[in-house]
């Protein structure tokens, strides 16, 4: 059986799967119950500075609802932990005492001032707890007092804060980094200036899930009006994915451990964070959604995959697909795939035929046979392979994408003849 | 079999009574079999369907509703809308939700049937639409054109007939519907279960349908009788038949008119005209003779007025039945006995009235055609139900025993593709043309001939 155990920044855990920063890690009573679960760690959901009260309202989430499938993505406008400081750090140092073997990251956030980080540190250090957590990222409610996402976006201040972090603890940094902003190598590169020890990535994503048409309100509504919320869930994981990817493969990111975080539902959402190179993952609408217990199929199917193709540990895949994560320019030119459907499967829905036609090459035929039996069929010379009609097919391997051998060699668009920079060149 | 064979022997005590059951049970027994989806359901069911480019769902209806689009408006909320696609297509796509054999029409040609093994729940769909749709004060959906001032006859108030003078009303024709009977609606409203179309569904359907204007029914109007295709060709621009069957098939056996054998039809009729069923009488062993809708429709009932035995004698296997599967399991699973090949030899009686009946068996011979083994079986019986199919009866358009029209080699009325008959200006559709046989095939044929009709009115001026 594949061993789970996770390694990042000097932290260890059972398995990758850690709870992410949120509501469901806001108490030792949700934490123990994530543990009994079988989570291989949690980072606590953000304490802030001792003092000023944290308040939140009602309500505090939004959703995102497609054909009948809830939460595809989940919005939520609540602030940091509402708990004093002192019942925290209590829980913490408990629960970190009586799961020593899991990992337990503490998530923080208070005014960009030194003397105020070097007080909470100092402070968290003393639970045994096994890093930080530096929580730039909220994109509501606190982005709004200067902190959260408004640090994060700035990527001088994400570098102050971490180096601050660092000269007063000893414990591992983690980063966590926001996913407003146009390119995420900034921010990374700014933690990792500052001597990070890890990113974790990503944050929410600014959003207003809907409008209540009745109330003409943003949801989640609070009282007639809405704010905007912290994007999340299935939804957001392409966009978690490319800034993963993005920061593994950046030279001057310098191989930062990850911590990928982003609409992580299952043990597969999970192993393509670790083969674009995260270390752990961090999970929270998919618990939110359906509890704790979805974690025994995340260890298990992710170990059964392992198994079936051999590898290890998470090392032995960790960061495989990131040389694979090119740039468009480095693609190849010359590769040639066809639709092709198989007949014997094709249930006559034509969401192909149509995909095609109305918005597409027109490059699958519809006939009928003799029987009445609709019939699609691929014209080889109009399809450009570009998957459509095989992503709006309702049945599994009904269309596959069949390579024709050209006998070309590999072209990339800098290679290519037809690239108006070659064109030049020639003349 | 051996416990009804042996009621054979105590069958010369005829036990038919009402008030078998108490009033909760009647209640029960003949409240919707469909319970109606709630918006909830109807929204996770509609959100299943995969919305077919060219969807075999709406080449199985022959009314042709735009089914993927209705159901994708009931995903969005949009229950008017989707009750505007269906009614636009079928203007009775209310009665259609409910008795449609969906199993073998438009749930039959679903994709999803293939695809995950079960189809999309496309009568339970269409009936939350159309449903949703008659609760709204906005329900009427369709506006008039200016007046034409042209008439047509129209006969018959059932599906097709409802169906022709709706369309014809909707282009600014004044219609004029003859109905024989006391109420507008034909077998929806006597001719099929109780539970099928409870809570007066087909009395408000129709009203839906008039509340068009510029139909105007007459009842205790029966072609033949009260009025004659002749002068109806004089007083009107065009006529539409749709008077459905007036016969019912004999089963060719001796004393077939004895007390206690009567014809299904009726059994059904009488039954959706009770205005109180503990105060209808039910035999206590019943046979229904048949295997079709209207046997199932009869012995389902019989058993849930309190009939103890029935049994349904049908004289092929259960394949040939024209009852779908469906039909034939919601029969079994209310205590019916389907028996197959056997056909009637005999009806057994005591004083006039029947008994009981014997069958002999039957297969089929080398060249598949079916006759007696000469084995026999007898099954006691207060009351016997034929429900061997139904007739067109042609002498309402006769004229001194010659047809005014012409007639198909199975009797009925012969039309086009457009519902014309052989007669310039008179059109037929419904169970008096070939066809179906199916209120929904029916609503079609009267949609048709409306556009046929209109159509001609408009050419000639």
């Amino acid at each position: 059986m594949a061993d789970l155990t996770c390694k990042i920044a000097g932290v260890t855990s059972p398995n990758p799967f850690w709870l992410a920063s949120a509501p469901p890690t806001d108490k030792e009573y949700n934490v123990v119950r994530a543990f009994e679960a079988g989570w291989g760690g949690v980072v606590w959901k953000t304490l802030g500075e001792d003092g000023p009260p944290v308040v939140n309202v009602s309500s505090r989430y939004g959703a995102m609802n497609y054909n009948g499938t809830k939460l595809a993505g989940l919005n939520n406008i609540e602030l940091i932990t509402d708990r004093p400081l002192d019942v925290n750090l209590r829980e913490i140092e408990r629960v970190k005492k009586n799961w020593p073997d899991r990992a337990l990251i503490v998530s923080l956030m208070v005014p960009c001032e030194e003397n105020a980080w070097e007080k909470i540190v100092k402070r968290v250090e003393t639970t045994g707890c096994d890093g930080i957590e530096l929580n730039f990222g909220c994109p509501h409610g606190m982005s709004e007092r200067g902190m959260g996402s408004a640090v994060g976006q700035v990527p001088a201040y994400i570098q102050d804060v971490t180096t601050w972090c660092k000269k007063h603890t000893k414990m591992p940094v983690f980063v966590k980094l926001t996913p407003n902003i146009t390119n995420i190598l900034h921010p990374a590169r700014a933690a990792v200036n500052g001597g990070a020890d890890a990113v974790s990535l990503i944050n929410t994503i600014n959003s207003i899930t809907g409008v209540d048409l009745d109330l003409m309100s943003p949801e989640p509504v609070v009282n007639g009006v809405g704010a905007h919320g912290g994007y999340c869930g299935p939804a957001v994981k392409p966009i978690a994915l490319c800034m993963v990817g993005e920061i593994a493969r950046d030279p001057d990111c310098k191989r930062i451990p990850i911590s990928g975080i982003g609409g992580i539902s299952t043990w597969r959402d999970a192993a393509e964070f670790i083969s674009l190179g995260a270390g752990s993952v961090q999970v929270c609408t998919a618990a939110m959604h359906y509890g704790f217990k979805i974690i025994e199929d995340m260890c298990d199917g992710l170990s059964n995959w392992m198994d079936d193709k051999g590898y290890k540990n998470l090392d032995a895949f960790r960061g495989l697909a990131v040389p694979n994560y090119k740039n468009w320019q480095d693609l190849d030119m010359n590769y040639d795939i066809k639709a092709k459907i198989d007949p014997e499967k094709c249930i006559e829905c034509g969401l192909c035929h149509i995909a095609c036609e109305d918005t597409s090459h027109q490059a699958i035929k519809a006939e009928k046979g003799p029987d009445g039996k609709r019939i699609y069929t691929v014209i080889d010379q109009e399809c450009v392979g570009c998957n459509l009609c095989m992503h709006v097919c309702p049945v599994e391997s009904c269309i596959t994408m069949v390579q024709v051998d050209n006998g070309k060699p590999y072209m990339t668009w800098l290679q290519d003849p037809r690239n108006p920079a070659n064109m030049k060149k020639r003349a | 079999m051996s416990s009804v064979v042996e009621l054979a022997a105590q069958a010369a005590e005829i036990d038919i009574e009402a008030g078998r059951l108490s009033t909760a049970e009647y209640a029960e027994n003949f409240s919707d079999i469909h319970p109606p989806l709630d918006r909830n359901k109807a929204i996770v069911e509609a959100n299943r369907c995969l919305f077919c480019y060219d969807a075999p769902c709406i080449e199985a209806c022959p009314t042709g509703i735009q089914i993927p689009i209705f159901i994708k408006k009931i995903s969005t909320d949009n229950v008017k809308g989707a009750a505007k696609t269906i009614l636009e297509a079928n203007i009775m796509g209310g009665s259609c939700a409910r008795v449609c054999p969906t199993e073998e029409l438009c749930e039959e040609a679903c994709v999803r049937n293939t695809q995950s093994g079960q189809p999309i729940k496309i009568g339970q769909l269409q009936r939350y639409a159309v449903d949703g749709l008659m609760k709204r004060d906005d329900r009427q959906i369709f506006v008039r054109k200016p007046k034409t001032g042209k008439k047509i006859a129209v006969v018959g108030a059932g599906p097709a007939g409802l169906s022709c003078a709706h369309g014809l009303a909707r282009e600014g024709h004044d219609v004029v519907v003859f109905e024989a009977r006391e109420k507008s609606g034909g077998l929806n409203e006597y001719g099929i279960a109780a539970y099928k179309v409870p809570d007066n569904f087909a009395q408000s359907e129709v009203d839906y349908i008039l509340s068009i204007g510029g139909i105007e029914v007459k009842h205790g109007q029966a072609l033949g009788k009260q009025i004659t295709l002749q002068q109806l060709r004089k007083d009107y621009d065009a006529v539409f038949l749709g008077m459905g069957h007036a016969g019912v098939n004999a089963l060719g056996i001796a004393d077939e008119d004895m007390k206690g054998v009567e014809s299904a039809v009726d059994f059904i009729e009488e039954l959706r005209k009770a205005k109180d069923l503990s105060q209808l009488p039910v035999g206590r062993r019943i046979i229904v003779i048949g295997g079709g809708n209207t046997a199932i429709d009869a012995a389902i009932q019989a058993k849930r007025l309190g009939a103890e035995y029935v049994t349904l004698v049908y004289r092929r296997g259960p394949e040939n039945m024209t009852a779908t599967v469906w039909e034939q399991e919601f029969a079994q699973t209310n205590g019916v006995v389907i028996k197959h090949w056997a056909m009637p030899k005999m009806l057994v009686s005591n004083r006039g009235h029947v008994t009981g009946m014997e069958f002999e068996y039957t297969q089929l011979d080398a060249n598949g055609k079916l006759m007696g083994t000469g084995d026999t079986f007898t099954i006691a019986a207060d009351q016997v139900f034929k429900a061997i199919g139904q007739t067109f009866v042609a002498s309402p358009i006769q004229d001194n025993g010659k047809d005014l029209l012409q007639l198909t080699k199975k009797g009925r009325i012969a039309t086009n593709d457009d519902g014309l008959t052989s007669l310039p200006g008179v059109y037929a559709g419904g169970d008096c043309t070939e066809g179906q046989d199916l209120t929904v095939s029916a609503v079609e044929g009267g949609k048709v001939a409306a556009v046929a009709i209109n159509t001609m009115l408009k050419g000639t001026k």
